[in-house]
């Protein structure tokens, strides 16, 4: 109990640094977004007009004060869910523009992360159990040379090759449709359009869970219980996969927990090639437009996702393994 | 396994009494240890690690020579814009007049200045706090270093990275390297403290402990040496990963404005549709490039782990 009491109290303290961090990042920089913003809709060589730029303060609901009562004001608008208002989507609260791009990320990446870990785990497996054969070279050299390509890159040649040379995909966006909406037309062409981008992230996304697991199942698999059980004369197959194969599979488990709270913003760099209209795309494009406040909401969701998710992981591992707790009370 | 026993002499255990026995085995030991290969020859016995370090070679020698063997200036946009490969332009032009050969050979110096500088900054930072916190194992010290690293772990490094490139306003090469190397200091940081926490109860430590020598010469004279190998393939990691965060924040426009690299090379050939143009030389030679620097930087970090773990040499 102690173990996940901590664990608990320590979740809470990384969230509250996360929070200041987010808090202070914008603070530390140079420059008035309302300034900016007067500046973007007047027109570059507009003469600032103080009062305009007064009432755009206002509106933006831009921070007043020192910073301390800037960050109390900050805390109470964040526990009350208020985050702003976007610039480049000017007047929709960010929270708005994050809920409509959060569909998109979490069901491109989520399934194909899902998928890359099953496959991986398997691949990892199998080439540690046949350590040193060719299939082990083929997959683990396989992985390393894929493993040094840019993801962005692959992502450019793929749209290249297979959506303007060939044509057989589109090369850009999630859909046609004018209005999206949940007929099998909209969802079919939705496929269609994700269908390049998951090849990219089913290429990449396996090989750290290849390498993992392979790792994990050599080290057990040199351990003296998988010796007794070959001993007692215990089959092959279910050596591999009941004895060895389940306890290598336990660090994966926690990684895939901790991997999916990286989900949101995790392929970033993807989503801004295929110009897909996830969560990526729209931080690339705050970060472009300079549009602060919902660059910093995205920017805090994923954190506060990526920390919910080592939470899970830390519980998950306190469960599964014994062990973890012992050494930690 | 194999049955025959390692040759290494075990002194008995009553040797231990005897001082005389024990400065014997010590030169034994040393002995030993003079005799086996130099982390020289252990790179350069593996296969991999030698096309690594070759590779390697040739990138650093095209970045120091790049004035003399770029025919044109990265930023000359005087000639014709997407003309053919020629003698003049052996991989053509873009499409606002570059010379795209000039382009690949200017553009070695930043991925090598960003991997180098990124690497070393985040290695120094990840080396400090790893070290002390780890040799003040259970101390507040620790606790709150400890705390930072944890922060810095679970915080998505390309958002921040981004977040943080969005605000600034200057965007200069160094300015980069800064960023990368304050956000992924903290694995590197996290593999020495636990490294140093088994380092640190040895005899050696104690020895110099008794011998009166302060925390700090303990840390870095004693115990720094003697992880080497581990310091010099967080190194490597951190300076692949400095390379693949410049491209990608350059890819996406917010890299260095004042120098050409691979990545912005990228997103002016994505910007001005060299998709839909199919101007393909364009789209692969700067990603290949990128993709064999950082595939030498992996394979000299394979022959790096043969030093450290002596059990993979048997392999390679």
């Amino acid at each position: 109990m102690r173990y996940f009491v901590r664990r608990i109290g320590y979740f809470l303290l990384t969230l509250w640094a996360a929070v200041t961090l987010n808090f202070l990042i914008p603070r530390l920089q140079p420059g008035d977004p309302a300034e900016m913003m007067v500046k973007k809709l007047a027109g570059k060589d507009a003469l600032l007009d103080p009062a305009k730029v007064q009432a755009m303060r206002i509106m933006l609901g831009a921070p007043q004060g020192n910073l301390f009562t800037q960050y109390i004001a900050y805390i109470k608008q964040l526990l009350r869910g208020d985050l702003g208002v976007s610039y480049n989507y000017f007047p929709t609260p960010v929270t708005q523009v994050i809920m409509k791009a959060l569909p998109w990320t979490l069901t491109l990446v989520g399934v194909t992360m899902l998928l890359s870990f099953v496959v991986g785990i398997v691949l990892g497996a199998l080439a540690a159990w046949k350590r040193n054969s060719m299939f082990d070279s083929i997959v683990t050299l396989g992985s390393t040379f894929i493993g040094t390509l840019q993801a962005f890159w692959i992502a450019l040649l793929l749209v290249f090759a297979f959506g303007y040379t060939l044509g057989w995909f589109p090369t850009s966006g999630g859909y046609d449709a004018s209005q999206p909406g949940l007929n099998f037309a909209f969802l079919g062409d939705a496929v269609y359009h994700s269908i390049l981008p998951a090849t990219v992230l089913m290429l990449l996304t396996p090989i750290g869970w290849i390498l993992g697991m392979r790792n994990n199942m050599i080290m057990n698999l040199g351990e003296d219980y998988i010796r007794l059980a070959k001993a007692k004369g215990v089959p092959d197959k279910q050596v591999a996969l009941r004895y060895a194969a389940r306890n290598a599979l336990l660090p994966s488990i926690t990684g895939l927990a901790m991997a999916l709270g990286g989900i949101l913003g995790g392929q970033l760099l993807i989503e801004q090639t295929f110009d897909y209209p996830g969560l990526g795309r729209i931080m690339a494009q705050a970060a472009m437009g300079k549009d602060y406040p919902l660059l910093q909401a995205i920017l805090l969701f994923t954190i506060v996702a990526t920390l919910l998710a080592n939470l899970i992981a830390d519980m998950l591992y306190g469960i599964l393994d014994p062990r973890a707790r012992k050494a930690s009370s | 396994m194999t049955p025959t026993q390692p040759n290494v002499p075990v002194p008995p255990s009553s040797s231990k009494d005897d001082p005389g026995l024990l400065i014997a085995a010590a030169a034994q030991i040393d002995e030993i240890e003079s005799a086996g290969p130099t982390w020289w020859q252990v790179i350069w016995s593996s296969k991999k690690a030698r096309f690594g370090v070759i590779l390697l070679a040739v990138y650093v020698l095209v970045a120091i020579f790049a004035p003399f063997i770029a025919p044109y200036r990265a930023d000359n946009l005087s000639f014709g814009p997407v003309e053919p490969t020629s003698a003049a332009h052996l991989f053509g032009t873009t499409t606002q007049g570059a010379d795209i050969l000039s382009q690949l050979i200017w553009g070695t110096r930043v991925s090598l200045i960003v991997g180098m500088f990124g690497g070393l900054f985040a290695t120094v930072v990840a080396l400090v706090i790893g070290l002390v916190s780890g040799y003040l194992e259970g101390t507040w010290v620790d606790d709150v270093l400890s705390f930072f690293m944890n922060v810095a772990l679970v915080v998505p490094a390309l958002p921040l990275i981004i977040a943080l490139m969005a605000y600034s306003e200057v965007r200069s090469i160094w300015f980069t390297i800064l960023i990368i190397g304050i956000i992924s200091w903290a694995g590197p940081a996290r593999g020495k403290r636990a490294q140093i926490i088994t380092l640190r109860n040895r005899d050696f430590v104690t020895a110099a402990k008794f011998a009166g020598d302060n925390t700090l010469t303990i840390i870095f004279r004693e115990i720094l040496p003697q992880m080497t190998s581990l310091v010099a393939a967080g190194f490597f990691g951190a300076a692949t990963g400095a390379i693949g965060a410049e491209a990608g924040l350059s890819f996406l426009g917010l890299g260095n404005t004042e120098s050409v690299s691979w990545g912005t090379m990228l997103y002016q050939a994505q910007l001005q549709g060299a998709l839909a143009q199919g101007l393909w030389i364009w789209l692969l030679l700067p990603g290949l490039v990128l993709s064999g620097l950082v595939m030498a930087l992996t394979l000299i970090n394979f022959g790096i782990d043969l030093i450290s773990n002596p059990h993979l040499r048997e392999d390679a």
